[in-house]
């Protein structure tokens, strides 16, 4: 794969291919300004799975069409931070560029395979057309040897490219869709609920083929999910968002086995059943997510913390580093409760 | 065996499996062999019959009911029916055909700048449409023809002018029903230029509507036109024309049914052939529905 392997000025050992730096997103709608993403930190490393966990409205699909500047025209707009792709500045980036970075660089799987296809050009059409866009220099036929090799890959015969979209199922039109995205096997890939609108079994069977295709391209990875089965099965780190705002981040064992926790995170675990024990009802996060538009002082998540203090209602937690797992509460600050720092 | 009828599957162009789907619609069929015939008699009516002979009046052979030398009879002015509607139908189809060609592109101009870039575009274009569509489209076109006078252009130009606006209509929405698709997204989303993606996503997807639209709006225009003559605003005698001769044969059609009936079955034929192959091609242009 083509990627010039240099060192981004010593920062860190290993490549990281996406950095997102206290980014502010807004989107300016009639009844007023809707803060989607507030100071967002996060870094992609080459060749890694990151989780993207969050309940609706907290600003996944936003990041994700802020990294592509897909935002919708004249609604949204990046206020400030930072987007860096390798050795690009995606914010201030020609919309020339842009476009060759589409599809190219980075791509993007959305979330409803069923929409996501023209639905009266054929899949073959499809994948080739991205081929054609991005690598001028192919001839028809290597398009077509590599539109075969792609179907192959997503276990979809040749022989079905002449195929229209709803010729397929969903599970199918995933598969194509993951096609269409890695035709050009670029060096990250966003999926955003990639499977959301597919059955258990078929997404069971999509991810563990978007799993060894990763390791086959080598491809970096933002997998936007609500399901945390599917973070620990598919991720090497996670990054738990909260109204705009990575509230925690760390390694899949950090998040899952790690000692201290994000209250919020903390519910989001206790939300899901367990197996083992007899219980009659689901332990849900009191309350809603703020209203985006209107979000309170201090900490976002104080309204619905069960272990809300004083200063949660003024001031917005720091993050608080522990090795490789990062938690911004108050809770975890050295010197509450005599804790130290690990 | 599954393996040879799926490569020869492979090699099935778009076109042809239009044409697979279209020829399943038996009604539609036969819509389309009428057309063919009609657009073969319009092309080739000089190796059927002379024009003289259309025009010619002959006194003495004048109001004859159908017989061995004329076949559809002769009018009061001793033409020759046959004849006649033969040059009829090049007259009809011309005028038809160019009408639809002229609105559809300057709808589809309209209606996509309006479509695609919305807000104030969008409100200017779309209230000067308005502003079209209040008027009836058989009063415009009289008062086009009164203002510029008769003839063929003229009356392409009044037609078309009344049908800009339904074209415009139907290409913007169409147009801002696909913009927010999520594979238009998609398509962006993967690197797409905007020319692309109206070119390749946008129109193509557009297109069914407008093709449908346009086959059946023609049998409209075939009626207009011979309404207009009927009313002596369209084509002027003694030109052939369906809608003329309706008019001209009215006095007689007491003693003489057929100077009335044959232009207006000739009429009826035209205008059904092409709603049919209107509705064939919907249903065949739409690959969801190729199952």
């Amino acid at each position: 794969m083509p990627f010039s392997s240099r060192m981004n000025k010593g920062i860190n050992m290993s490549e990281q291919i996406l950095e997102i730096k206290d980014l502010h997103v807004v989107y300016n709608t009639d009844e007023g300004t809707v803060y989607a993403i507030n100071g967002m930190d996060l870094s992609v490393e080459k060749g890694q799975v990151l989780g993207l966990v969050g309940e609706t409205g907290a600003g996944k699909t936003t990041m994700a069409l802020s990294v592509l500047r897909l935002l919708p025209d004249r609604i949204g707009e990046i206020k400030s931070g930072s987007i860096r792709l390798e050795d690009t500045d995606i914010i201030r980036a020609p919309e020339a560029e842009m476009k060759k970075i589409r599809g190219n660089k980075i791509s993007m799987i959305f979330q409803d395979p069923m929409t996501s296809l023209n639905p009266i050009m054929t899949v073959g059409e499809q994948i080739a057309e991205v081929l054609e866009i991005h690598n001028r220099d192919m001839t028809k036929q290597q398009i077509e040897e590599r539109v075969d090799e792609m179907l192959t890959l997503v276990g979809i015969s040749p022989e079905r490219k002449t195929d229209y979209p709803h010729q397929f199922s969903g599970g199918m039109k995933q598969r194509v869709v993951i096609a269409i995205a890695l035709a050009c096997t670029p060096d990250l890939l966003i999926a955003d609920e990639p499977t959301t609108a597919l059955d258990v079994t078929i997404q069971d069977q999509v991810l563990q083929m978007m799993r060894g295709l990763k390791e086959k391209f080598n491809t970096a990875m933002i997998l936007i999910t609500h399901d945390l089965g599917v973070v620990a099965n598919n991720c090497d780190s996670v990054a738990i968002m909260y109204a705009g705002e990575v509230i925690e981040y760390g390694t899949v064992e950090d998040i899952f086995e790690g000692e201290e926790r994000h209250p919020y995170t903390a519910g989001l675990f206790g939300s899901i059943p367990d197996l083992t024990k007899k219980e009659r009802r689901l332990h849900p996060i009191d309350g809603l997510m703020p209203d985006p538009s209107n979000l309170p002082e201090g900490c976002a998540f104080h309204e619905r913390c069960p272990k809300c203090m004083d200063i949660c209602r003024t001031t917005k937690p720091e993050a608080m580093q522990f090795g490789t797992h990062m938690i911004r509460c108050h809770c975890c600050a050295p010197g509450i409760d005599g804790r130290e720092t690990a | 065996m599954e393996q040879e009828a799926r490569r020869k599957y492979k090699k099935k162009s778009k076109l042809k499996s239009v044409w697979i789907r279209f020829r399943r619609n038996k009604r539609a069929l036969v819509g389309m062999v009428v057309l063919l015939m009609l657009i073969l008699i319009a092309v080739f009516a000089n190796f059927i019959v002379d024009y003289d002979v259309a025009i010619s009046q002959v006194m003495k052979d004048r109001l004859q009911t159908p017989s061995a030398a004329h076949w559809f009879g002769t009018d009061h002015l001793g033409r020759d029916m046959f004849a006649r509607i033969i040059y009829g139908t090049r007259t009809s189809l011309f005028v038809g055909i160019l009408t639809i060609a002229v609105a559809v592109t300057f709808g589809t101009i309209i209606g996509a700048i309006a479509g695609y870039y919305g807000g104030a575009v969008d409100n200017i274009l779309m209230r000067f449409v308005d502003v079209l569509m209040a008027i009836p489209s058989m009063l415009l076109a009289i008062s086009v023809v009164a203002a510029l006078g008769t003839g063929l252009v003229n009356i392409v130009i009044a037609m078309s002018v009344s049908q800009i606006p339904r074209f415009a209509r139907i290409v913007r929405a169409s147009i801002m029903s696909i913009k927010g698709q999520e594979f238009i997204e998609a398509a962006k989303a993967y690197g797409a230029s905007d020319l692309r993606i109206i070119s390749k996503y946008i129109i193509p997807n557009a297109l069914g509507p407008i093709i449908v639209q346009a086959t059946l709006t023609m049998g409209t225009m075939i009626l207009t036109v011979s309404s207009l003559s009927f009313v002596g605003l369209g084509i002027q005698p003694p030109s052939p024309e369906w809608g003329t001769m309706l008019a001209e044969g009215k006095d007689q059609m007491r003693y003489f049914p057929h100077l009335v009936t044959i232009p207006g079955l000739a009429i009826i034929v035209a205008v059904l052939s092409l709603n049919m192959v209107g509705d064939g091609l919907r249903d065949a242009l739409d690959p969801r529905l190729k199952n």
